[in-house]
């Protein structure tokens, strides 16, 4: 059942993407601005332009364009990035597992601090640590993901100095061998802790300021889901049996109270890309996400495409898996679907 | 105090601190439960009988509450008991029946996992999850479930109400509790559920000689089922006596109209409403909470009436009865 569910997800997953592919792929054309102009920079001749937009297919109707891309594309072909002068698969290999990482560390934070406070708020609502967590939550999500940087940077960088400022590794220190692209798992793999000391120090100040907002918003989901689990007769049906007290808060009351806290927990990540943006931009990260942007700003058309796609992918992935996890934690949709 | 008496309530209040004032809830509350014994609690909605059944279990933990007088159990004072040891009785000597068996199941959570749970609470050392399902197995079996593996593998949202009120009685039998609060057990299911499921419950308790407080709306089931009575109103306890007493011979003003709105299938007239409304416990009014709405109303109900005992576990809270000796003045 649970299969047939993924495939049909899936499937439609792919529709989305394809649609998402062809829509950026038309709205990176009629965006103001000339790719070949811009890439040739100032200096740049009238001729040397028309000859530019001529070599990269630009005077071609747009479906034409667009047929042409897709050829490539089934050959494994996206492009050449304008900006980089290589292979749009090249660069998004080389920066999407940064991002990645950054992500995928600001997502542990969320849920392993987000989650227990939650349930700590929503257990002892209006006690002190629920105030205390209501305070702490709300200036998590009111600031911006570019003032927790700084100000990360401002105390552990400048004042305390314990932490490196920019950069996936500090000079000198070589990547571990690849298999996820991700340097702490990498470097776990390859049993190298030198280099796993060194990528967690640099990984702490960005994933940390990225995370801020969403272990807000998860704090105040969870507490405000937990607390009305609370008020449920299951829960006083737990307490008058005398189950022991943190199992009630962190099972019985938890796992109902998580399927709206998943589901928000998706799109958090999903803005992450957003927000990893100007977080990659302050600790000069080489990620995805400050290479998104350069490239719309250098109107880099394959490379957007590429990005955006890549992006939608990913998003696409989070929410499929929100949908899978749901779904196991609550039993009316698992078994409702079957029933049908 | 008597031999062999369970609980004891002495004298309960119950104050919650609302943003509308004090609201005095209980008011000088005093039951006794013996073992085995088989109690009714009656009165209108409203009148503090869940609340009463909370505070015996520990429940009430809102900062807001505030509670005074005494529950023993067994001669021990719960209210001194650590929190630990007053857990401890919970869902093992003392267990309670829900209202609505739907919403008293977790629903994310299958039953199988629900009664592992409160199984592995009973016996002297923590059950094996086999252990616990054997037992919950061959308790299903006693509530007439013939497949009992189906049921544990059902999560609640499968289960009819009927059924999900066998599996909450055979929770809290599970493991030989003295005592049972049944709140209006099966309410919310229709009448010939609850009426099969009270059975259910009344041969149950009685083969596992488990003391039983029954709070209930429906007279008719509490005169088949109890012995005892205690008629509640406003926060305290209006009358007490056995079922036969207070059904032959209802005291209290109250006792009375509360009686009278029943409804009969032959004789007698249409059953007469109640007058006015449970009072609001913020301004509960002075004296006998019931005064305003008693047709026996004197000018000295404004002040606290007495408890007037007239023999053996029989009393009635009425100034009509400062003269016990008086032949009772009927409506």
């Amino acid at each position: 059942m649970l299969r047939r569910y993924i495939i049909r997800r899936s499937v439609a997953a792919l529709i989305t993407l394809f649609g998402v592919s062809v829509l950026i792929f038309f709205l990176a054309r009629v965006m103001p601005g000339d790719p070949a102009m811009i890439a040739l920079g100032e200096t740049a001749t009238l001729e040397q332009v028309a000859a530019y937009r001529e070599r990269l297919g630009l005077n071609e109707p747009v479906l034409v364009q667009y047929l042409v891309y897709i050829e490539s594309v089934i050959h494994g072909d996206l492009g050449d990035s304008l900006y980089t002068r290589e292979t749009v698969l090249d660069d998004l290999a080389r920066t999407f597992p940064a991002t990645l990482e950054l992500i995928l560390f600001s997502t542990v934070l969320m849920i392993s601090i987000g989650i227990p406070l939650g349930v700590l708020a929503g257990r002892f609502r209006d006690g002190f640590i629920d105030n205390f967590t209501r305070v702490f939550s709300l200036i998590g999500v009111v600031t911006p993901s570019f003032v927790w940087a700084l100000f990360l940077l401002l105390v552990f960088a400048f004042h305390l100095n314990v932490l490196p400022t920019m950069g996936r590794l500090s000079e000198g220190v070589e990547p571990p061998a690849f298999v996820t692209g991700l340097y702490l798992v990498d470097s776990i793999v390859a049993g190298d802790w030198a280099t796993f000391r060194d990528a967690s120090a640099h990984i702490v100040m960005p994933g940390t300021a990225l995370a801020m907002a969403s272990i807000g918003q998860t704090t105040r989901m969870t507490r405000a889901n937990v607390g009305e689990s609370f008020d449920k007769t299951y829960i006083e049906f737990a307490r008058a049996y005398g189950f022991n007290e943190i199992r009630t808060a962190a099972v019985y009351a938890l796992r109902p109270a998580l399927i709206p806290v998943l589901t928000i927990m998706g799109l958090d990540i999903a803005i992450k890309f957003g927000s990893a943006f100007l977080v990659e931009t302050v600790f000069s990260w080489p990620g995805m996400a400050r290479y998104g942007v350069r490239v719309i700003l250098f109107k880099d058309l394959n490379a957007i495409v590429g990005t955006v796609t890549i992006i939608g992918f990913f998003f696409i992935v989070i929410n499929l898996i929100v949908d899978i996890v749901v779904s196991f934690i609550d039993p009316r949709i698992r078994l409702g679907a079957q029933t049908q | 105090m008597s031999e062999g008496s369970l609980i004891e309530v002495e004298d309960l209040h119950v104050r919650f601190d609302l943003f509308e004032g004090l609201s005095h809830v209980l008011k000088g509350v005093g039951i006794t439960i013996r073992n085995g014994e088989r109690i009714g609690l009656v009165g209108e909605s409203g009148c503090g009988k869940s609340l009463l059944a909370r505070c015996i279990l520990g429940l009430l933990e809102q900062r807001n509450v505030r509670i005074e007088g005494a529950i023993r159990y067994h001669g021990r004072d719960l209210f001194a008991m650590r929190g630990s040891e007053w857990r401890d009785l919970r869902g093992r000597r003392i267990t309670m029946i829900f209202q609505d068996p739907t919403t008293a199941l977790n629903p994310v959570f299958t039953i199988a996992d629900q009664m592992v749970e409160v199984i592995q609470r009973g016996g002297n050392r923590k059950r094996k999850r086999e252990e616990a399902l054997d037992i919950a197995r061959e308790a299903l079996r006693r509530v007439f479930i013939d497949d009992p593996d189906r049921v544990l593998r059902s999560y609640p949202f499968q289960l009819s109400g009927g059924m999900a009120q066998r599996v909450i009685i055979t929770m809290a039998l599970a493991n030989d509790p003295e005592l049972v609060l049944a709140d209006e057990p099966g309410t919310s299911l229709d009448v010939t559920v609850q009426e099969q499921t009270l059975r259910l419950m009344a041969t149950l308790t009685q083969e596992a000689g488990a003391a039983v407080l029954l709070i209930a709306h429906n007279l008719g089931v509490v005169r088949e089922f109890c012995e005892r009575l205690y008629v509640m109103y406003g926060g305290t306890i209006v009358e007490e006596g056995s079922v036969e007493e207070i059904f032959n011979e209802p005291l209290h003003p109250y006792t009375q109209a509360l009686f009278g709105a029943v409804p009969r299938l032959w004789g007698g007239d249409l059953p007469k409403a109640i007058e006015g409304m449970v009072p609001d416990y913020t301004q509960a009014p002075e004296g006998c909470r019931f005064h305003p709405r008693c047709p026996h109303a004197k000018p000295e109900c404004k002040s606290a009436p007495p408890w007037v005992e007239l023999g053996k576990g029989r009393g009635v809270r009425c100034v009509l009865f400062e003269d016990a000796a008086r032949p009772v003045a009927h409506a």
